[in-house]
């Protein structure tokens, strides 16, 4: 067979957008944003030479982690993270287990469930360092800050993922409970709870594990833990100890998470 | 099925008697860690502060109403370097992890140990917060949109390196064979047989950590990298509550429409 591919005509993929004035005006309007936005960009040369010096130290600094001349500061920064993370995963998970009920569409009635949801978006649309920040300015500095905030915040996630959870259940064991006469606590301890327990269990775990890296973070603003002592010491030069301080969040971070994720495979 | 036997009458329970005692004790070494740890705070707790919280609160929600709308006019600079914090420090994020997912994914990495180097990238890059990034870019380059654009770019790369190399792991080798098959370069490879199947779960994730980025952008500035973060800062630190809740009006609303758009984005691309 002979090879008959017709002059000036070539094959070329598919595009992503087939409307030729959507993708060309996108394009154009997305290089238009990029070069507006990178203009507005200002680019101090002079510091940044400054910078480098500094840049030099940090880096030489983290080769040489110094754990031992803040020891003690280190220990209990990252002791009040670890308990800060503890109480605060247990009362969020606390918390979030009637949201998460009322949250799902097919347990409760219209006004319970956009009640629900109204604070499962309301916990979802700041940062944990902002709500932070408030809760520093309500409380004062300190780890009770801190708790109140990953409370927050663990709210909306685990409610958020638990009502999901318990929208896609298996309507027919819900049935079968209620074809019995049970009551809607029986109902749901019975047709519900155990559909969602596994899940909810791996929840509270994945959500342990961003509450201790989160930990690490709001104390930058006040809120306790170790990211007060990281803070602190940023502040003071001693990169030598912010660099320890840094190793030992990641190595604390990725151990959680190695066990979490450990714990979850084995429940699925 | 254990069953209780009271008398004549045949009780039917969830446990028997070794499993009730086991979930007992489980629950009681959960509280007690947890009533241990929650000891620990209230000694470290100036429950003086506590005391006055209501009345704090209820000051400044009454004086955060309310908000300054005047206040509106000098947020839209901010505003629009927060947006240009998150835009660029994803594209950037994504422009690093790419090649790197493509190092880390199984499939597709020239060498075990180039592999290994890759995951730490990626790793190391997901176990700090851009908080902390920031706070050292900002030692290192001076304030500024600069420093909050690296700081977000390099959170990004582990998140969406993480997510890339999964997908690429994912995929289906038949079209990749069948173009390695007609004497394809490894290049072509890489653009006809895996790129056509990743791109879509690689606009999604973008999309995704673009809309993280948004919520993360708005609170570097509180280590002076750039964003609506210094003047969240600076309202907080004279207590100007009408600033501070015109401030929160606007980052609620920003990432509302923000994570309106990915979400549509995502529906598309599915």
């Amino acid at each position: 067979m002979t090879q008959t591919t017709l002059p000036g005509r070539q094959w070329s993929p598919p595009n992503l957008i087939e409307n030729p004035w959507i993708r060309w005006g996108l394009l154009i309007g997305g290089i238009i944003y990029l070069v507006l936005a990178l203009l507005s960009v200002d680019v101090n040369p002079g510091r940044i030479a400054r910078g480098m010096e500094r840049g030099g130290q940090i880096l030489v600094g983290f080769v040489q982690p110094d754990f031992f001349s803040r020891r003690d500061n280190i220990i209990s920064g990252l002791i009040e993270s670890l308990v800060m993370t503890v109480v605060a995963t247990a009362i969020g998970v606390v918390i979030s287990v009637p949201i998460g009920i009322g949250g799902a569409r097919n347990l409760v009635p219209l006004p319970v469930y956009l009640v629900c949801r109204l604070v499962i978006a309301l916990s979802r649309t700041f940062q944990e360092v902002i709500i932070a920040i408030l809760f520093v300015v309500m409380l004062g500095f300190g780890p009770l800050a801190g708790v109140m905030t990953l409370v927050f915040g663990s709210v909306g996630f685990v409610s958020k993922l638990l009502a999901e959870n318990i929208e896609e259940i298996d309507a027919a064991q819900v049935e079968a409970i209620r074809a019995t006469g049970a009551s809607w606590m029986q109902m749901l301890t019975y047709g519900v709870l155990p559909q969602v327990l596994p899940r909810l269990v791996g929840l509270s775990l994945y959500r342990f594990d961003i509450n201790l890296r989160e930990s690490a973070v709001i104390g930058i603003v006040g809120a306790g833990g170790i990211g007060a002592t990281l803070n602190t010491s940023i502040q003071r030069y001693e990169y030598n100890t912010a660099s320890a301080i840094l190793l030992l969040i990641i190595a604390l971070v990725m151990a959680t998470e190695l066990v979490s994720s450990a714990v979850r495979q084995r429940l699925q | 099925m254990p069953v209780l036997e009271k008398g004549s009458e045949k009780v039917w329970q969830k446990r028997d008697r070794t499993q009730a005692l086991l979930s007992w004790l489980g629950w009681l070494v959960g509280a007690a860690v947890v009533l241990f740890c929650w000891q620990i705070i209230a000694d470290n707790t100036n429950w003086s502060f506590v005391a006055d919280a209501p009345e704090q609160a209820s000051h400044m929600i009454a004086r955060g109403i309310p908000p300054n709308w005047g206040y509106l006019n000098t947020l839209w600079q901010p505003l629009w370097d927060t947006l240009n914090i998150a835009t660029l420090g994803t594209l950037l994020g994504v422009a690093v992890a790419i090649p790197t997912a493509f190092l880390a994914a199984r499939n597709t990495t020239p060498h075990p140990i180039v592999r290994y180097i890759a995951l730490l990238v990626i790793v190391g890059s997901r176990s700090v917060n851009s908080l902390i990034w920031a706070l050292l870019l900002v030692v290192v380059l001076g304030p500024g949109v600069l420093a909050g654009i690296l700081a977000i770019g390099l959170r990004s790369i582990g998140f969406t390196g993480k997510l890339f190399y999964e997908a690429i792991e994912e995929i289906d080798p038949n079209p990749v064979e069948a173009v390695a098959a007609t004497g394809a370069s490894a290049a072509q490879v890489l653009s006809y047989g895996f790129w056509p199947q990743v791109m879509p779960s690689i606009f999604g994730v973008s999309v995704y950590r673009w809309d993280i980025n948004i919520r993360e952008s708005t609170v570097v500035g509180l280590v002076g990298a750039g964003g609506i973060g210094i003047q969240l800062q600076a309202s907080i630190n004279i207590l100007r509550w009408s600033q501070v809740s015109m401030i929160l009006l606007v980052v609620f609303l920003t990432v509302f429409v923000s994570e309106w758009i990915s979400a549509s984005v995502r529906r598309l691309l599915i």
